[in-house]
């Protein structure tokens, strides 16, 4: 019964929800990616890179929003690598992912040993505190999950509205789904392919920076090396889990997130009999089995991983 | 932008392109060095003495390449498949896995027996695990990107699992690390005093088969044909699901091989550094060897340089040897841009 008392805790809920945000943030940026018709498989590299470009700024004197706003724009600018090299130049997307996860997860790396040469245990920053929201984290239980948390976590919500407003509402969503589906009827339309694909893969990739940065901003206040540990390649997973559309991958993350949460604590009650590692690799076999799961009726969006030329059919 | 397609290319552009992108590359880490308060040319001078500087350099670069070789070949070998296997790390461990199990003196044999059983199971237990994946991607369309990548992750686990479990030395004080292995289960030194061992000879002769499988046998030619276009070979009437499932076989088994002969040829016993990221570079060898077993070897013995010069180099002149990570990957980078311009022509309009 101890097992199930733990669904019960608004701790426990709590901590799914600090889980799932990273996950939110990163997920939105690979599902703007790949309805544009992008795999981006930077993403674990630019996470690790988001992660050490918010906190350093931070570190080096700058306040918390401009943190974020680093992070992004380290994002965008790895985005922009990839998307030049598998959009117009038309690359592999699988090789020059890895690649800019590779880059960007070894840049981040040597500029922090270059900054900080001598330390031993990682420098900590003032994180962003929890901003109680009134009365909405009064109600019990999913008040003080949902409403309790910090600003970033709040930041994730919106992110999740906007990116389902912007592709379902708005002609540049339209564009942006079209270009993944069936670019020449964008070209159709007088609107380069190029354009709107580069674009959503840098949007993308800003996203999965903030992400990123949540780790070492909001959930922990240093950076440590290793520290995103395959969230990324989570977060692709989640993607497909949630059939390319924001509202089921926002489930998705905090499903998997409340899965995470909840095997931590299962580990604490389980008294050592089954060994910390098993629990730990939960959470990628979960991953591997949702793929397996949704894998049959996953509805791709037809033009992924298919570059575009113009003019060619 | 437009990329219109060029005759094919000479022999000097064969040559001069791949150039092009390790000039770009040691242009980029000059920036970085330069950022970091050093002078490019004399870091470089410091990279190379470490990596060819000495006979003892030089022998440290060869041991650094041989799993390379292993985990170069692993990822060619499925990349002209277009099986896109990002999981050589956890293929490793698996044959580095099954290395200590049955060499630790479980079955008694001499070393002409045990050595060669002990290679075979290594690889079959790699080619096992990359043929899970081959099969979800075949059954039911599950990108083996994701799960490759993801068993990585697991795959650590497990051995960290081992480590403090099954395979526990109860010599080791509590240091998560596995019992030594037998001498007879030891892959012998070359010359006596260093470390290079009969893996590298391994890892050369397993590059001379890659290249005669893909090149001289039906195996090779269907493999390719896979890649280049699986529905017109399927249409042509080829078994290209059982020919994944083979590719799979050789490429997990030669990733595991690496496991095997690190452990058996460098280490003695497994621990969780075991491997630096082999599996991944392993990626970026391949692709500088633009997928040539043979190129493979050349590609190794380069990015084992970097790496090993990069860390004599990081010890003397203060300049962090992640230096030599990112030159990995901006090579990565650089060098399938310069295969693509190689063989396009780019026409802005």
């Amino acid at each position: 019964m101890e097992a199930f008392d733990i669904l019960l805790q608004s701790s426990f809920w709590v901590a799914a929800i600090r889980i799932a945000s990273p996950l939110i943030f990163a997920t939105m940026g690979e599902l703007v990616c790949e309805r544009a018709g992008v795999l981006n498989l930077g993403i674990e590299g630019i996470m690790v890179a988001g992660a050490f470009a918010g906190w350093f700024t931070v570190y080096s004197g700058g306040d918390l929003w401009t943190g974020v706003v680093v992070a992004a724009l380290a994002g965008a600018l790895f985005g922009l690598l990839h998307s030049f090299l598998t959009v117009p130049l038309g690359l592999s997307q699988h090789v020059v992912g890895i690649g800019v996860t590779m880059l960007a997860t070894s840049l981040a790396y040597f500029t922090y040993r270059l900054a900080l040469p001598e330390v031993t245990s990682p420098p900590k920053i003032e994180p962003f505190q929890p901003l109680p929201i009134p009365l909405l984290s009064d109600i019990p239980l999913i008040g003080p999950a949902l409403f309790a948390q910090t600003p970033l976590t709040y930041l994730a919500y919106a992110t999740v509205a906007v990116v389902a407003w912007v592709l379902y509402r708005t002609p540049l969503g339209l564009a942006v789904r079209a270009a993944g589906e069936n670019p020449s009827a964008v070209e159709a339309q007088g609107i380069s392919v190029t354009a709107i694909r580069m674009g959503a893969v840098m949007a993308g990739s800003a996203l999965m920076a903030i992400g990123g940065a949540f780790l070492t901003m909001s959930a922990f206040n240093s950076f440590f090396f290793e520290m995103v540990n395959g969230r990324g390649w989570i977060c692709i997973a989640l993607v497909v889990f949630g059939s390319w559309r924001p509202g089921k991958a926002l489930l998705g993350a905090i499903l998997f997130a409340a899965f995470d949460a909840y095997q931590i604590r299962l580990q604490q009650i389980s008294g050592g009999v089954v060994p910390y590692q098993v629990f730990l690799m939960l959470p990628y076999i979960l991953s591997i089995a949702a793929l397996i799961l949704v894998a049959r009726r996953a509805t791709y969006p037809k033009a992924l991983m298919i570059p575009y030329q113009k003019g060619e059919r | 932008m437009r990329l219109e397609p060029k005759p094919a290319p000479s022999a000097v552009a064969m040559l001069a392109y791949p150039a092009g992108a390790i000039f770009v590359t040691f242009l980029f880490a000059s920036l970085l060095v330069l950022a970091a308060g050093a002078n490019p040319l004399s870091v470089f001078g410091l990279v190379l003495k470490g990596a060819a500087g000495s006979r003892f350099a030089l022998f440290e670069t060869l041991t650094r390449a041989t799993p390379l070789i292993f985990t170069g070949l692993a990822v060619a070998v499925a990349f002209r498949a277009r099986l896109w296997n990002i999981g050589a790390e956890a293929q490793l461990y698996a044959g580095a896995i099954v290395t200590v199990v049955l060499g630790t003196g479980a079955l008694p044999l001499p070393a002409p027996v045990l050595l060669p059983l002990i290679a075979l199971s290594a690889a079959l237990a790699g080619g096992l695990l990359l043929l899970g994946p081959a099969v979800l991607k075949v059954r039911f369309g599950v990108d083996e990107v994701v799960t490759t990548l993801l068993l990585n992750f697991v795959m650590l686990l497990f051995v960290s699992m081992l480590l403090e479990g099954l395979l526990k030395d109860p010599t080791g004080l509590g240091w998560p690390q596995s019992q030594k292995l037998i001498a007879e289960a030891r892959l012998p030194r070359i010359f006596t005093g260093r470390r290079l061992h009969y893996g590298f000879v391994l890892a050369l002769a397993c590059a001379a088969a890659v290249w005669f499988v893909m090149k001289k046998t039906a195996l090779g030619y269907e493999m390719r044909a896979v890649g280049h276009n699986a529905q017109a070979a399927r249409f042509a009437g080829m078994p290209v699901n059982t020919i994944l499932f083979k590719t799979a076989l050789l490429s997990g088994g030669l990733a595991a091989l690496a496991g095997f002969s690190e452990v058996s040829g460098l280490k003695g016993n497994l621990t969780l550094d075991l491997s630096p990221g082999f599996g991944y570079t392993g990626i970026v060898v391949a692709m500088l060897a633009l997928l040539n077993p043979l190129g493979v070897v050349i590609a190794a013995i380069f990015v084992a340089g970097v790496f090993v010069g990069a860390d004599a180099m990081s010890r003397s002149a203060g300049v962090p040897s992640y230096i030599a990570n990112v030159m990995v990957a901006t090579a990565l980078l650089t060098m399938v841009t310069a295969i693509m311009l190689m063989r396009f022509r780019v026409r802005w309009r």
